[in-house]
């Protein structure tokens, strides 16, 4: 491999942007519709709300990435979804409508089939989201023969073998990686592993929770590479959970911009990385560092806060530089500023209404 | 281990010199391999520990072969006479007027031939004897009643620990983890005396009727039966809350891991992660809980033994060491030990198979 020199690390924002995408197919389908959607945490000091009146929309063949910072409720919002939120959390109300059919609604059984087959979630496989027992032909096997009907023909042994080793090619995977367990696999093979059992049924929406967490940069790009490969072959969508803002920057299609359970600003990457809206997307570009000028980490002053006491009004109102009276009484709603832009925050009231 | 047999092949012309390479390379190897190393260990232990047994009781600075006779002596009155011939007579008879070391290689030569020495208490009946009689009580009933006691124990608390259980089930459990904090032979007692003293539903005591001699008619199958239910519940509901604790923490455990959330993820029935997922990972310290039990059971409940007046080894190590029958004692002491050892060395031995991450090198 031909070390890339100085210059050509320098790419700027726009020239990285989109590195992963070969083809872009967004069609007009809504592919995934989360309306008010809140998580909440019943505890004995109150009701933590982690995830609070989220609404988007997902287009199909689009890629979603959806950011924020530790407990802003990435993972409590990904949960959900799959609706694998556990207890004492629950859906407090809301409406996630995918392919056409509102999941919150189903039965268990239903909504256990639909998982897989429909939405698929890749975990941080580095981590150990395989059975350390079971062998990874049987892991990959397990979701496929607990998704057949009743009256679907049974596969033979050998069927499915060919399909777990069509898998793990698809991944990057050598096929004898079927035979093995999970700790003889390093971490860039158990994500691939997990990416193949993600893909196994053809899912339409694939939700990658950190992905590339625990793994080293080469490591985090062909991984990368590789779901966007599959993304693209299987017509899929992909929600892309994480707190790399330059992964995000490359990968995805759409961002959004977690803060305190709730979402503040939604919009296609390169504007919002551009020309970002709300306070808080502005301070948190604003402190990605940069290869072309050294200059102090900024950070942005003060804590989230916590989710069980939540201020009345907006939950950056503390740490806001643009902070007005308003801000103090009144919770934003999501404004819409034409072109799939949308921010919750006060400063944006009147432009939404022209 | 080529290399080395290939320079000894070539450094020395003879052929004498190539087949001692050839056979130390495979000697080596039988010696490299895992469970040949396990079992070295294994009668390692055992000697260490016979050893110790053989050096403890005579530093008590008791005779046993007196105390016996002076036993004897006592109950019949008479015969105070000559106690002392007799007691060398004796003595030379368990061959315990020799020096110490001829007594520990003889000791060593009989034990290899699994030969227990004979016992005094219960002269002339050979140690083995009476081990082995009293052994195939305890283990019918204690190995039953152990393997059922983990199977129901382990089940209960895979339960307990499984969020999508049925509601009512924790009714059901939660009195028997209660059960479990009284002590057996507490249990026993209890049992007795409601069951056999006051309703005299079952026998009171003892392996089988007094009056009727062990054989194999259906009558006293049944009898035999009839006699081990109380000893049977005594152990197995302490014994329950023990495996079904254990096994709860462990499912708990289990559900914080990212592979259980991933398994539903995948969409996986409730049934298969239960079992595939979620027990079979926390089944794993069980098991190693169960091949140490089953290891200590030769020993027999010896309180709830007594309690029972159960002919099991329990019963008769207790009347051993009453009567300080050396022997005796040290028999059923040997057999604990290879229970042990030799449980510890199944384990070892199995272990890689049941959990893949602990891997057997052959190098």
């Amino acid at each position: 491999m031909v070390q890339p020199t100085i210059e050509e690390t320098r790419l700027s924002t726009e020239q990285a942007i989109k590195t992963y995408r070969e083809g872009a197919r967004i069609t007009d389908a809504d592919a995934l519709v989360v309306e008010d959607l809140s998580v909440y945490y019943e505890t004995d000091n109150g009701t933590v709300k982690a995830c609070d009146d989220v609404t988007f929309t997902l287009k199909q063949g689009e890629r979603f990435a959806l950011v924020g910072e530790s407990g802003s409720g990435k993972t409590t919002l990904a949960m959900a979804l799959m609706r694998l939120t556990r207890p004492p959390g629950h859906i407090a109300k809301g409406s996630v409508t995918l392919n056409g059919r509102d999941i919150t609604k189903l039965s268990d059984d239903e909504m256990r089939k639909t998982r897989l087959s429909e939405l698929a979630l890749v975990p941080q496989g580095a981590m150990n989201s395989l059975n350390p027992v079971m062998r990874i032909e049987r892991q990959i096997v397990d979701g496929i023969i607990d998704h057949l009907d009743d009256d679907d023909p049974k596969p033979t042994k050998e069927e499915l073998q060919e399909t777990v080793r069509d898998l793990l090619t698809r991944v990057g995977l050598r096929p004898s990686v079927a035979r093995l367990f999970p700790h003889e696999l390093s971490g860039g093979m158990k994500q691939r592993v997990a990416m193949a059992i993600g893909i196994s049924l053809r899912p339409k929406l694939i939700i990658a929770d950190e992905p590339t967490s625990a793994l080293d940069v080469v490591v985090q790009r062909q991984i990368m590479q590789t779901l966007g490969r599959l993304q693209e072959g299987l017509d899929a969508s992909i929600m892309l959970v994480g707190h790399d803002m330059g992964l995000v920057a490359q990968f995805a299609d759409t961002i959004g911009v977690m803060y305190a359970g709730k979402l503040v600003e939604i919009g296609p990457v390169e504007e919002v990385f551009s020309d970002p809206k709300h306070p808080y997307t502005k301070l948190l570009i604003g402190s990605l560092p940069s290869l072309q000028e050294k200059r102090e980490f900024l950070g942005i002053p003060g804590l989230p806060p916590q989710l069980i006491f939540l201020p009345e009004g907006c939950a950056f109102e503390d740490r806001c530089p643009s902070r007005f009276e308003k801000c103090q009484a009144e919770i934003p709603d999501l404004f819409d500023l034409g072109g799939r832009r949308e921010v919750a925050c006060h400063l944006y009231e009147e432009e939404a209404k022209s | 281990m080529t290399e080395q047999s290939e320079v000894a092949e070539n450094s020395s012309p003879s052929k004498l010199s190539s087949f001692t390479g050839t056979s130390l390379r495979i000697l080596s190897g039988i010696l490299g391999n895992f469970v040949v190393k396990r079992f070295l260990f294994f009668l390692f232990v055992v000697w260490i520990a016979a050893t110790v047994i053989f050096i403890i009781p005579r530093l008590s600075g008791q005779d046993p072969v007196k105390e016996k006779l002076l036993l004897e002596a006592q109950r019949g009155g008479a015969m105070q006479t000559g106690l002392d011939e007799m007691a060398k007579t004796y003595q030379k008879r368990f061959g315990l007027d020799q020096p110490l070391w001829t007594q520990y290689t003889n000791y060593m030569i009989d034990l290899s031939k699994l030969n227990l020495g004979t016992s005094i208490a219960f002269f002339p009946r050979t140690v083995n004897d009476i081990v082995f009689e009293s052994l195939m009580w305890t283990l019918g009933l204690m190995g039953t009643v152990t393997i059922l006691a983990f199977i129901l124990g382990t089940l209960a608390g895979a339960f307990l620990g499984w969020p999508r259980r049925p509601g009512w089930l924790q009714y059901v459990f939660m009195p028997l983890l209660t059960l479990s904090a009284i002590p057996q032979y507490l249990l026993a007692m209890i049992l007795i005396f409601i069951i056999a003293f006051k309703l005299g539903w079952l026998p009171l005591f003892g392996g089988y009727s007094p009056s009727t001699l062990p054989n194999l008619s259906w009558d006293f199958v049944v009898d035999v039966l009839r006699h081990a239910i109380l000893p049977a519940f005594a152990i197995i509901f302490s014994a329950i809350g023990f495996w079904a604790i254990g096994m709860r923490g462990m499912m708990i455990n289990t559900q914080g891991e990212d592979y259980m959330i991933q398994a539903d993820a995948k969409g996986l029935k409730g049934s298969r992660i239960f079992m595939r997922y979620a027990v079979r990972n926390a089944l794993l310290p069980q098991v190693t809980g169960l091949a140490l039990v089953l290891g200590t059971i030769v020993t027999g409940q010896v309180l709830v033994e007594r309690v029972f007046s159960y002919p099991g080894i329990g019963d008769i190590l207790f009347q051993a060491i009453r009567l300080s029958d050396f022997f005796v004692i040290r028999g059923i002491v040997i057999v604990i030990i290879l229970g042990i050892a030799g449980a510890t060395f199944l384990l070892d031995v199995l272990y890689p198979l049941l959990d893949p991450r602990i891997k057997v090198r052959n190098t």
